[in-house]
């Protein structure tokens, strides 16, 4: 069993991994997004209307990627307006955060409710088994008999690392979430830097949310994402801004969501609710033990910057 | 890089606040070769002025012209490319990154696309060092190093990013006088190579070190010119308008009984080591015991405990023979302590509160401010304006917002509230910081006042000469201990500053 | 004045145009939207007692919530909240039936308002205690409320003549008439909460301004660093704000069953949860704003769903709307409160209509010396 569990815990991962490495940038520039979930929201649906608009036409097997392509590029505009209203504005972020996530929820089940409104499976992203690797007993299929998109999530991880603290941007994002007024006076300009981080992690959270619909579920239903926005904002926290440590988190959260399936499938008797209550539960403890890291975070993290403020 | 800088103008720069005229018509000419001192109280205009030149704000009206040709600054990066480099009194440095990294994000331009090039930051760094006699270490992190190295890091800093003008903001604020000495003599040397705007308040400094001098008030010139000809009274006789005769402790000490004695403390810090590390003093009623140091020694954390703010780890805090250490805030703040934090925006004050609801703040619960659950407005209304006519606290009326005042007003309801307590005693940490003069000499005066009631107070600042004009005795905070304590009449400037660094009487 | 109109307007035209797009994507005319939400429901005297019928929990959440955000506490619990309130309140009057309604109806709903203030406890405690940020914990615990839910609804507090049938439509059984709000004007749904909800706001209003229990509330909320140095605990204020918003959520779900629908059902929170915060925000966190600002939303969310039975626009919508609402307000706020965007817009409008940069002061060269 606990094959299983491992097998289906990594991919349910990813989508909430995504979200999170996306929300990480985000938050290392000084901005939380808890609109994450109304991006994933839209994301998912976007993942999966190509898929459905071509079902019965020669183009289906484009319809992921289109699917993808479309979620990122919402994804970023959503992004934007965040930045619209948290940087240029300067509006308390979580708030803020509380209505993005209601606008694309709202807009997503609005749309699917008008034109499909049931329950439509799609075909989705059929797996790509490593050649040799994926033939190692136990592991192989853990590891290597997954989607491209999971592959290329989980490299995501050391690339957004890289990304973070060997490029010139990532110097300038963790300079704008700590210190944002050092970064001002070198001539750095905040509210582009900040705008930047959070386009990006619209796109990434736009593209978490396709994954969910598009690989995951199959599917789409308004109530999808089913909170994984805001659990990948928790993650950042309990990852300590690091995405090996989101990508432990992802994990942890998944595996428990594996672990309720695992259980009925394997015919013990819990109620299904309880399981489903689970992973949400656990966040809450993993947010109480890592409550206090907040001071190791970005000191700026949360606080909109005024260049004109009087010191 | 930009080319030298021979001379920058400021001409008839205007900046406006809401509510408030920064910067009225000022014009200042600073050449190559000379240091020019930018003069004026707390709220005067000049940072806001230096904010102009390095395209922090932008000016209302007027210009500015280098080397005869106007620029117009629109960001800090257009001000750093024409070579204006500045030096905040705060620093602007990002502390969990590295000098090399601080340094690096500056030259971001000249990065290749992708990778970050620290190298060439390091180098940079090191050649700046180098050549101009300020060692920094490229791979430190800035948050592990001192006061002054920070500083000197933050000059290091500036020229690394291709400064032809330097511009200090208060840069001995933070610094002991031997570390202030110091830097003066490294300013003199950098002097001859490219022009040096300083600002300060403390005259002293801007006799031994400007060649020129220009001194602002509410926000407009009022003198400009060669430092040699003005002694410091008549400069000062200039900054503030009218003579100055500063308030002084003339009264003997008396000979009262022990209110406040701390012993042995040891109180942690958020980092983890020992903050306050066995510190003791005492302070008897009807005295004013200074606290002198450079900031960083424990004072925050002592000022914490004493307020019931900070867990103590170890000795102990007595108030008239009461033990408090480890006692909630409201339990010392029954017991007779009062408290002037150092924060005077967040900490002092709940800035959108109306000034009467400030200054009932620590003792609505009771009454007569409160009968039963409910609140007594009346008397809330009373009692402030009594307090305002004691206190001389300007607002147009007690129910604007507190957050609205001025820093020195602020301060006076802070004020206000803790003396209408009668307190056995009180902790005052740096009163005077950012105040204007008129306020200072009034805040300064209520403290005597509160000394000669017989209340014990412990005034923490790091303006010496204000130190050395209220207390009775002095002690010098290092590395968590109180290294010694010298009597009032005896403290001069190099035998605290001895101690401030370390060096044993 | 006409700064503060102006930035309303213009936050209120941008939610009514995104909203807009959002329309015209699914064909329907925003026009006719609109004017069948705002006005539809006026159209009728049963609708228009419809909004009250909305109102009445409205008011409820946004009381609560308007007391945890001046604490400082961002509360958005109220739909777990709302949940718990629910099961408690349906609890107590299924087992005690033979209670005279004098009894039995004060005690359900005081049930329902202490199952809330419990289940807001636990993230008010999380946050004084151990720092964890109130938004995402109460978000989370709103899933588990829902979970939560559905299971003794399915299951221990089902109906049994449900089971016997066999429809198995997750509800309780019907509560007795002893606990039942009476009705305030017949043939229509509206009752005696909303006497309830009124009196609840005027209470709050004196809680949050007349006691020092309020003012120390609101202190800990606008600056919790100088409440601290003043001796007021801050970490309790903390926990007391959630109790009160909790209890306030937990009573509107225990009104809405014994006021509406007289029994638990599946969909019963209808999202008052979500737009009870809007309301709050929307009513300046005052009772005197809130009050108004629900029976707006409520002619909102009656509106809408009329527009989803004639026009076919999903009621989805509504969270479209509230959820630029918010966007709308927090972005307005912070124009009318901050004088520097004030000056800032001035500067750039000066800017656009003039023509080019501003021509610089002709100002006379560097100062005279010692001008007197």
């Amino acid at each position: 069993m606990i094959h299983d569990v491992l097998a289906l815990g990594v991919p349910f991962s990813v989508g909430l991994l995504l979200a999170a490495l996306g929300e990480n940038f985000n938050q290392r520039a000084g901005v939380f997004n808890l609109g994450c979930e109304g991006v994933m929201s839209v994301g998912a649906f976007l993942g999966f209307l190509p898929s459905y608009l071509f079902a019965t036409s020669p183009l289906l097997p484009w319809a992921p990627a289109v699917g993808f392509a479309l979620a990122a590029a919402v994804g970023l505009c959503l992004g934007l307006l965040f930045a619209l209203v948290t940087v240029a504005f300067r509006a308390p972020q979580g708030i803020a955060g509380i209505g993005l996530q209601m606008l694309g929820w709202g807009v997503a089940g609005t749309i699917f409710r008008h034109f499909i409104g049931g329950v439509v499976g799609i075909p989705g992203v059929a797996a790509w088994p490593i050649p040799v690797l994926s033939r190692i007993p136990f592991l192989g299929d853990v590891l290597f008999r997954h989607d491209p998109v999971v592959y290329l999530a989980f490299l995501f991880v050391p690339a957004s690392a890289w990304l973070i603290h060997r490029t010139p941007w990532g110097l300038r994002v963790r300079a704008v979430g700590t210190h944002p007024r050092a970064a001002d006076t070198l001539g750095i300009g905040v509210a582009r830097v900040r705008t930047e981080a959070l386009a990006l992690g619209g796109a990434m959270a736009g593209l978490g949310g396709a994954y969910l619909s598009l690989c995951q579920a199959r599917m789409f239903a308004d109530d999808l994402v089913a909170g994984r926005g805001f659990v990948a904002v928790a993650l950042v926290y309990f990852g300590r801004w690091s995405p090996l440590g989101i990508m432990g988190g992802a994990l942890l959260f998944s595996l428990a969501q594996a672990l309720q399936l695992a259980l009925q499938v394997a015919g013990i008797k819990f109620p299904y609710e309880f399981a489903v209550m689970l992973p949400y539960a656990l966040v809450v403890i993993v947010l109480a033990l890592a409550g206090r890291s907040r001071m190791l975070g970005p000191a700026a993290l949360g606080r909109p910057y005024d260049r004109e403020t009087r010191v | 890089m930009a080319e030298p800088i021979r001379e920058l103008a400021l001409c008839g720069i205007t900046k406006r606040f809401p509510g408030v005229l920064a910067c009225d018509r000022v014009s200042l000419l600073v050449r190559r070769g000379e240091v020019h001192a930018l003069v004026g109280e707390n709220g005067a205009g000049k940072s806001t002025l230096m904010n102009v030149l390095a395209g922090l704000y932008q000016p209302d009206e007027g210009r500015i012209l280098v080397n005869g040709a106007p620029v117009h600054f629109r960001t800090p990066a257009d001000a750093c490319a024409r070579g204006v480099g500045m030096v905040h009194q705060h620093f602007m440095l990002v502390p969990s990154m590295t000098v090399a990294e601080n340094v690096a994000l500056g030259l971001s331009s000249l990065h290749r696309r992708l990778r970050l090039d620290l190298e060439k930051a390091r180098r940079r760094v090191a050649e700046v060092s180098d050549r101009y006699h300020l060692p920094a270490e490229p791979d430190a992190p800035v948050w592990q190093l001192s006061v002054g190295e920070q500083q000197r890091v933050e000059l290091v800093k500036t020229l690394c990013l291709g400064a032809r003008l330097l511009v200090l903001d208060e840069p001995t604020s933070a610094l002991t006088p031997q570390e202030t000495d110091d830097l003066l003599e490294r300013l003199k040397r950098l002097a001859a190579e490219l022009p040096v705007v300083f600002i300060s308040h403390k005259l002293a400094e801007v006799k031994a070190l400007s060649h020129r001098v220009t001194i602002l008030r509410r926000g407009a010139v009022v003198f400009s010119g060669d430092t040699a000809g003005k002694s410091t009274a008549e400069l000062a006789a200039l900054l503030t308008g009218h003579e100055v005769r500063p308030v002084r402790n003339e009264a003997a000490s008396g000979d009262g009984a022990v209110v406040l004695a701390v012993r042995e403390l040891k109180i942690r810090a958020d980092r983890g080591h020992l903050a306050v590390d066995g510190l003791s003093l005492e302070v008897r009623a009807g005295e004013i015991v200074g606290l002198a140091g450079v900031s960083g020694n424990g004072q925050r954390e002592l000022s914490d405990a004493l307020a019931g703010l900070r867990p103590v780890e170890g000795g102990s805090i007595r108030l008239d023979g009461e033990e408090l250490a480890g006692e909630p805030p409201r339990r010392i703040i029954e017991r007779g302590m009062g408290y002037v934090p150092e924060d005077r925006h967040q900490e002092g004050i709940v800035p959108s509160f109306s000034v009467k609801e400030n200054l009932v703040l620590k003792d609505v619960a009771a009454p007569p401010f409160s009968a039963g659950p409910f609140l007594r407005l009346r008397a809330i209304e009373e009692h402030a304006a009594a307090l305002r006519d004691r206190f001389d606290i300007r607002c147009a009326s007690t129910a604007v917002a507190a957050g609205a005042l001025s820093g020195g007003n602020i301060q006076k309801v802070i004020l206000a509230r803790e003396l209408s307590r009668r307190p056995r005693a009180l902790l005052a940490a740096y009163p005077t910081r950012g105040v204007d003069l008129g306020a200072t000499e009034f805040i300064h005066g209520q403290l005597l006042a509160l000394r000669a009631s017989g209340a014990a107070v412990l005034l923490v600042s790091e303006e010496l000469e204000e130190l050395m004009a209220l207390s009775d005795r002095i002690a010098v905070v290092y590395r968590g201990r109180i290294l010694d304590v010298v009597p009032g009449r005896e403290a001069t400037r190099e035998r605290l500053g001895r101690l401030m660094a370390g060096v044993e009487a | 004045m006409l700064w503060v109109v102006s930035v309303v307007a213009l936050a209120g035209l941008a939610a009514a145009a995104l909203s807009s797009l959002v329309l015209l994507a699914i064909g329907a005319s925003p026009w006719a939207t609109f004017v069948t939400i705002f006005t539809g429901p006026l159209r009728d005297s049963f609708t228009a007692s419809e909004i009250g019928v909305r109102a009445v929990p409205l008011v409820l959440v946004a009381l609560g919530t308007a007391v945890a955000f001046r604490s400082g506490v961002l509360n958005i619990g109220a739909e777990g909240q709302m949940l718990l309130g629910i099961l408690a309140c349906t609890a107590v009057a299924l087992n005690a039936p033979g209670l005279p309604w004098p009894v039995l109806l004060p005690l359900t709903l005081l049930a329902g308002a202490l199952a809330g203030a419990a289940w807001g406890a636990i993230a008010g405690w999380l946050r004084a205690r151990l720092e964890v940020n109130e938004i995402l914990s109460t978000v989370m615990l709103n899933y588990i409320a829902a979970q939560l839910y559905t299971f003794l609804l399915r299951g221990p507090m089902i109906d049994p003549d449900e089971l016997m049938t066999g429809s198995g439509t997750p509800q309780s059984m019907r509560l007795p008439r002893g606990a039942w709000l009476s009705r305030l004007v017949p043939g229509t749904r509206l009752h005696t909460g909303l006497l309830l909800a009124l009196s609840l706001a005027f209470l709050v209003w004196v809680l949050l301004w007349r006691t020092t229990l309020g003012y120390r509330l609101r202190a800990a909320g606008a600056e919790p660093r100088a409440a601290r140095y003043a001796g007021i605990r801050v970490e309790r204020s903390l926990v007391i704000a959630m109790l009160v918003a909790g209890a306030m959520a937990g009573l509107a779900g225990a009104v809405e069953v014994v006021g509406v629908h007289h029994r638990a059902i599946e969909a019963i929170s209808g999202g008052y949860g979500f737009a009870g915060i809007v309301v709050a925000l929307f009513g300046g966190l005052h009772p005197a704003g809130i009050v108004p600002a629900a029976a707006f939303f409520g002619l909102m969310l009656v509106g809408a769903d009329m527009t989803q039975r004639s026009a076919g626009v999903p009621a989805n919508m509504v969270l479209v709307l509230e959820g630029l609402i918010i966007l709308a307000i927090v972005s307005a706020g912070m124009f009318v409160r901050n004088p520097y965007a004030q000056e800032r817009t001035a500067r750039l409008v000066r800017r656009l209509f003039s023509k080019g940069p501003p021509a610089p002061v002709a100002a006379a060269g560097p100062a005279a010396e010692g001008d007197p």
